[in-house]
C-alpha cells in the first residue's frame, strides 16, 4: 500500500511520563495523526501515548511495539532506534505487542496502529529515537539531581548514568522511580549520525530463533483448551448465496460438531481440521450463483478498456499535453495491462475466536489490530474492552493481512459455536477467495522531438480503487492518490504532461493492497513506457533516462550503479538480454538491472538481478538487503507467472499447482548495492517488488524484440520469433 | 487407537488411520511447529521426516507413520544435521516471516543425511519441493553449503 504518502506528518511531538503501574518510569509519545479514521478512533485521551517503553527497578528495558512482525525485520529495527538513544543494549529490550488502538498506536503515516505501505522506520525513525533520547534525559536529570551536579557532567552508558568527573555511577533501575518524577524536557538532543552505535551496524535479526526450531507463534498456531477447528467454504462465485446443504451427510463424520450456514458460506466445526474437511467435502451445498455467475476476465478487461476511453479525473497537469500530442509528427502509444493478483501467504488465511458472555477473544496475525477490533465492535455490538485481539507473527503479510474479512468471517462462525474455534481456510478457499491486487488498465502516449526526447506525455488510469473502498478519507480532490503513484509523480522529465485517473470497479471482485500495489501498477507502466521511447530514439535505456533525471540526482546515481554493477555495456549473446528500470515509490530510489535467458523455446530464465539502493538513513543494512532479495523474487512470481483469472464467475486458480510462485531451482544470482546517504529514511519492504517487474519485461524485449505490454509474461516470448 | 513414535515419544492417539499426520501432529499432539501450507504436497511447509526421509505431512495418513520413526521440526535440533542447519540458518539470518522455514529444515537435513556435500543440483533437486514465499532461497542455498562446509558461494 502507499497511501500513506501525501503529507508528511507532523513534527511536534507530545511526550508524556508517569509512574508506571508497579513502579518505574513510563514513557510514552502520542503524535498528532495525519488524518482522523473513520470508526476506529477507540479512545479518548488526548496525549495518550502511541507506544510506551517501561524500565523496571531491574533495569529492565520493555518496548510496547505497535507494529507487527511480518519477515521485515521490524522486531529488531525499531527497538534499535530507541536503544540508540536510550544506551541500552538491543538484545535485552524486551517486546510487548501493543494492544489495539488506532489513535495511541498510530503509525505516525498512515493515521491508525497500521504496519503496512512500508511505513514502519519512516514513520517511526525519529519518533522512537525522541522517546529513548528522552528516556535518557530524565534519567540523567535524576542521578544529576540524587548526586546535586549538573546534568550536563553527566552521561547515559551502557544501561547506567555515569557522573563523568568523579565516575560515580548509578544503573537505569536505580533511578526509575526518581526519573518518573521528573518534568519531561520540552527538547530532547538526539544524537548526530556520526555518533551512532548502532543506526547503519548490522545487527542480528531479534526475531528468528524461534523460527527455526519450530517455536515461533503464529495465529494458526493458537492452542486454547477446548479448541475445536473448523474449515469453510464461501460461494464459489462472488456475490452468490447459500442455498442448501447435506447437514445429515456431514454430521455423520466421525469428529464433526456443529454445520454453521451463513448466508454466503458454510463451516464444517470438528474436534480437528482434518475431520472438518472431511465434513466439508460431502457437505454439497447448493448455491444460488447471484448477479455475477457469468462473470469472466475478458468481461472485467472490456470494462475497463471502455472505461479508459473516457477522460478521468485530472491527477497532474503541466503545460498543453493533449495540444502537443495532437499535432505531433513523432508519437508512441501504448496500453499496459496488469493481472488481479493473489497473496498467497505461506500461512493460509486463519483466526482463532471464542466467543462468551464476557466478550470475544480473538488470536490471529494481523497489519491492522485497530481497524479490526472496531469492526468485531460493529459485528458483534461489544465494548471496545470486550473485543480482546491477541495479535501474532504474521506467516507473510504482502498486504493480505491489511484486511479482516477472515476475522470477521471467524466471528460469525464462533458466535453459532459453543467455545473456542480456529477457522482455517483451506489453500484453495484461500487462492479463490483473496481480495485481489485490481487489474489495472494504462493508457500511455507521448510526443517526441527530432531526437526522441518527449516533448509531451499523457497517461490514463483506469482500475479499482483500494483507497475509496479502504478509507475515503485519503482521496484527495477526487484522486486515488495510491491508483495514480509513480505516474502523477514520476521523477522524468517530459516536458507537457497530462495524467488523469478513471475508477472501474470489476463487479463483485474484491480487491486490496498488494506488495507496492500503487508503486508496482505505476512503475511497470512508466519504466516500460520509457523503454518504449529509447528503442524509438535508438537511445541505450540507461542513457535515455538518464538524460530525464538532470533534477534528480539520487535517481541517477542509483541507476549508475546499478548499471556499474552489471557492466551494463557489455554485449551479450543472442538469446540473452538486460533490463533496466528505476522505482521511486515509498520515498526511497532503487535501480535494478535484470538479465535473462531466453530459450527457443520461449521459456524466459532470470539469471541475474542487480539491484541498487538508496533508501536514505541505513538502520539495519542487513534488512534492507533481505529485502531487496525478497521483493525480487516476490516480482518475479508475478511477472512471469502470476495471474488470477475469472471463468463463470469463479476464480480459475486454486493451489501453488496452477498459481504458481517461484522454487529455489529458479531463482537469479542477486547482487545488492546499498547506497550511503543522509537522507530521511526510506521504505524498502515494497519497491524491490515494484522495480523488478519493468526491469525484467524490458530484459525480455532485449533478448527477443518482444514487448510485454500485458502481465504476466506466461508464454509471450514464445511468440518472439 | 494408533500408536506412533514421534521424537523418540510412544505416542496413542484416538483417530482413524486416514488422518494426516499434519493433522494427527497439530491439532491432535498440539505439536504446531509442523506448519499447514497448501494440504496437496505441493508448497513443503509440512515437511517431517519418516524414518530420516522427507515427507510431506499434509498428504501422508497417519496409518504409514505407524512403525516408523517420525521426526519433526521440534526435535530436529537433536541430530547432528539439524543442529547444523539451525546454526547455519541464524547464522544467515534465513528467515523472513519464518512460516515455510520449519519445512525448509527439515528437508535441507534430510539432504544433508543423505548427501553430506551437497552440490548446487543436489540443493536443487531437495529443495525445490519447498516453497518460501519471501523468496529466502539464495540464504537457504547459502545455508545449506554453510552447513556442509562447502564454501559459501551465494546464489
Amino acid at each position: 500500500m502507499s497511501a500513506g504518502e501525501l503529507t508528511s506528518p507532523s513534527r511536534r511531538q507530545f511526550l508524556v511520563a508517569t509512574t508506571a503501574v508497579g513502579g518505574g518510569l513510563l514513557l510514552g509519545f502520542g503524535l498528532p495523526t495525519r488524518s482522523e479514521l473513520r470508526d476506529t478512533l477507540t479512545t479518548d485521551a488526548p496525549f495518550a501515548p502511541n507506544a510506551f517503553l517501561r524500565i523496571d527497578r531491574a533495569g529492565k528495558v520493555t518496548f510496547v511495539i505497535p507494529l507487527i512482525e511480518m519477515g521485515q525485520g521490524t522486531y529488531t529495527s525499531l527497538p534499535m532506534l530507541i536503544a540508540e538513544e536510550l544506551e541500552v543494549d538491543v538484545d535485552k529490550v524486551a517486546l510487548e505487542h501493543a494492544p489495539p488502538d488506532d489513535k495511541v498506536y498510530a503509525n505516525p503515516l498512515l493515521g491508525a496502529q497500521i504496519t503496512g505501505s512500508s511505513s514502519a522506520i519512516r514513520g517511526m525513525y525519529l519518533p522512537l529515537r525522541q522517546v529513548g533520547a528522552t528516556a535518557r534525559e530524565m534519567l540523567v536529570a535524576a542521578a544529576a539531581q540524587r548526586w546535586k551536579v549538573e546534568p550536563a557532567s553527566c552521561l547515559a552508558s551502557s544501561g547506567a548514568i555515569v557522573h563523568v568527573p568523579t565516575g560515580r555511577r548509578l544503573r537505569y533501575g536505580q533511578l526509575v522511580d526518581a526519573a518518573a518524577r521528573v518534568s519531561v524536557p520540552d527538547k530532547v538532543l538526539l544524537r548526530e549520525p556520526s555518533q551512532f552505535k548502532l543506526i547503519g551496524t548490522p545487527h542480528r535479526r531479534l526475531d528468528i530463533a524461534g523460527k527455526v526450531d519450530g517455536t515461533a507463534k503464529y495465529g494458526i498456531d493458537t492452542r486454547v483448551p477446548g479448541l475445536r477447528f473448523a474449515v469453510l467454504a464461501s460461494s464459489p462465485t462472488f456475490g452468490g448465496r447459500l442455498i442448501a446443504i447435506d447437514e445429515a451427510k456431514v454430521k455423520a463424520v466421525r469428529g464433526v460438531s456443529e454445520v454453521v450456514r451463513l448466508d454466503d458460506a458454510v463451516a464444517v466445526v470438528a474436534t480437528n481440521t482434518w475431520a472438518a474437511k472431511q465434513g466439508l467435502a460431502v457437505a454439497a451445498p447448493q448455491w444460488d450463483p447471484g448477479p455475477n455467475a457469468k462473470l469472466s476476465t475478458a468481461d472485467v478487461v472490456e470494462q475497463l478498456a471502455r472505461a479508459s476511453e473516457k477522460p478521468g479525473a485530472i491527477a497532474r497537469h503541466e503545460g498543453d499535453a493533449v495540444a502537443v500530442l495532437g499535432g505531433a509528427p513523432r508519437r508512441v502509444e501504448a496500453v499496459y495491462q496488469q493481472p488481479f493478483l493473489a497473496h498467497a501467504t505461506m500461512e493460509p488465511m486463519n483466526c482463532t475466536v471464542q466467543v462468551t458472555q464476557g466478550g470475544c477473544d480473538i488470536w490471529v496475525g494481523t497489519q491492522i489490530p485497530g481497524i479490526t477490533q472496531a469492526a468485531v465492535m460493529k459485528l458483534t455490538g461489544l465494548t471496545r474492552e470486550r473485543v480482546r485481539i491477541h495479535n501474532h507473527l504474521l506467516g507473510g503479510g504482502f498486504g493480505r493481512r491489511l484486511e479482516c474479512d477472515g476475522t470477521l468471517r471467524a466471528v460469525q462462525i464462533a458466535q453459532q459455536v459453543r467455545g473456542p474455534v480456529q477457522v482455517i481456510w483451506t489453500r484453495e478457499e484461500d487462492i479463490q477467495h483473496d481480495m485481489y491486487r485490481p487489474y489495472y488498465y494504462d493508457r500511455i502516449s507521448a510526443a517526441l522531438d527530432a531526437q526522441g526526447k518527449p516533448l509531451a506525455w499523457s497517461h490514463r488510469i483506469a482500475g479499482s480503487s483500494i483507497v475509496a473502498r479502504y478509507f475515503p478519507p485519503w482521496l484527495k480532490d477526487g484522486i486515488d492518490p495510491d491508483a495514480v503513484e509513480c505516474s502523477a509523480n514520476h521523477p522524468y522529465d517530459v516536458g507537457a504532461i497530462h495524467v488523469d485517473w478513471v475508477a472501474q470497479e470489476p463487479p463483485g471482485i474484491p480487491t486490496t493492497w498488494w506488495r507496492g500495489v500503487g508503486v508496482t501498477r505505476g512503475t511497470f507502466v512508466v519504466e516500460s513506457f520509457l523503454d518504449e521511447l529509447a528503442v524509438n530514439a535508438k537511445a541505450d535505456p540507461l542513457a535515455y533516462r538518464m538524460a530525464l533525471l538532470d533534477k534528480n540526482p539520487r535517481a541517477k546515481a542509483v541507476l549508475q550503479i546499478a548499471a556499474e554493477r552489471a557492466a551494463w555495456d557489455q554485449v551479450l549473446p543472442s538469446g540473452r538480454g538486460r533490463g533496466i528500470a528505476l522505482c521511486t515509490g515509498f520515498g526511497s530510489f532503487i535501480a535494478q538491472v535484470v538479465e535473462v535467458s531466453v530459450d527457443k523455446d520461449g521459456t524466459v530464465n532470470p539469471t541475474r538481478v542487480w539491484c541498487a539502493v538508496d533508501c536514505g538513513v541505513q538502520v539495519n543494512p542487513d534488512t534492507i538487503r533481505a529485502q531487496m532479495e525478497s521483493g525480487i523474487i516476490f516480482g518475479l512470481s508475478a511477472a512471469l507467472y502470476g495471474e488470477i483469472t475469472l471463468k463463470d464467475g469463479r476464480v480459475e486458480q486454486s493451489n501453488f499447482g496452477d498459481y504458481r510462485v517461484l522454487r529455489i531451482n529458479e531463482v537469479p544470482r542477486i547482487d545488492v548495492a546499498l547506497v550511503k546517504s543522509q537522507e530521511s529514511p526510506g521504505g524498502i519492504g515494497e519497491p524491490g517488488t515494484s522495480c523488478l517487474m519493468p526491469a525484467l519485461t524490458n530484459a525480455i524485449f532485449a533478448a527477443t524484440g518482444k514487448r510485454i505490454r500485458k502481465l504476466p509474461v506466461s508464454d509471450q516470448a514464445r511468440s518472439a520469433e | 487407537m494408533i500408536t506412533l513414535s514421534v521424537n523418540g515419544k510412544s505416542r496413542s492417539v484416538d483417530i482413524l488411520g486416514d488422518m494426516p499426520l499434519l493433522w494427527t501432529l497439530r491439532d491432535v499432539l498440539n505439536m504446531t511447529g509442523t506448519k499447514f501450507g497448501c494440504g496437496a504436497g505441493l508448497c513443503g511447509a509440512c515437511t517431517i521426516h519418516l524414518d530420516g526421509k522427507p515427507t510431506r505431512s499434509c498428504i501422508t495418513p497417519a496409518s504409514m507413520g505407524v512403525g516408523k520413526r517420525i521426526t519433526t521440526i521440534e526435535a530436529i535440533g537433536t541430530t547432528p544435521s539439524g543442529r547444523k542447519i539451525q546454526a547455519a540458518w541464524l547464522a544467515l539470518e534465513v528467515p523472513q516471516c519464518g512460516y515455510c522455514q520449519s519445512g525448509q529444515i527439515m528437508s535441507a537435513c534430510a539432504l544433508l543425511d543423505a548427501k553430506a556435500k551437497p552440490s548446487d543440483s543436489d540443493i536443487d533437486d531437495a529443495m525445490a519441493g519447498n516453497i518460501c514465499r519471501c523468496g529466502t532461497y539464495a540464504r537457504i542455498r547459502a545455508a545449506i553449503k554453510k552447513a556442509a562446509g562447502v564454501g559459501s558461494a551465494e546464489g
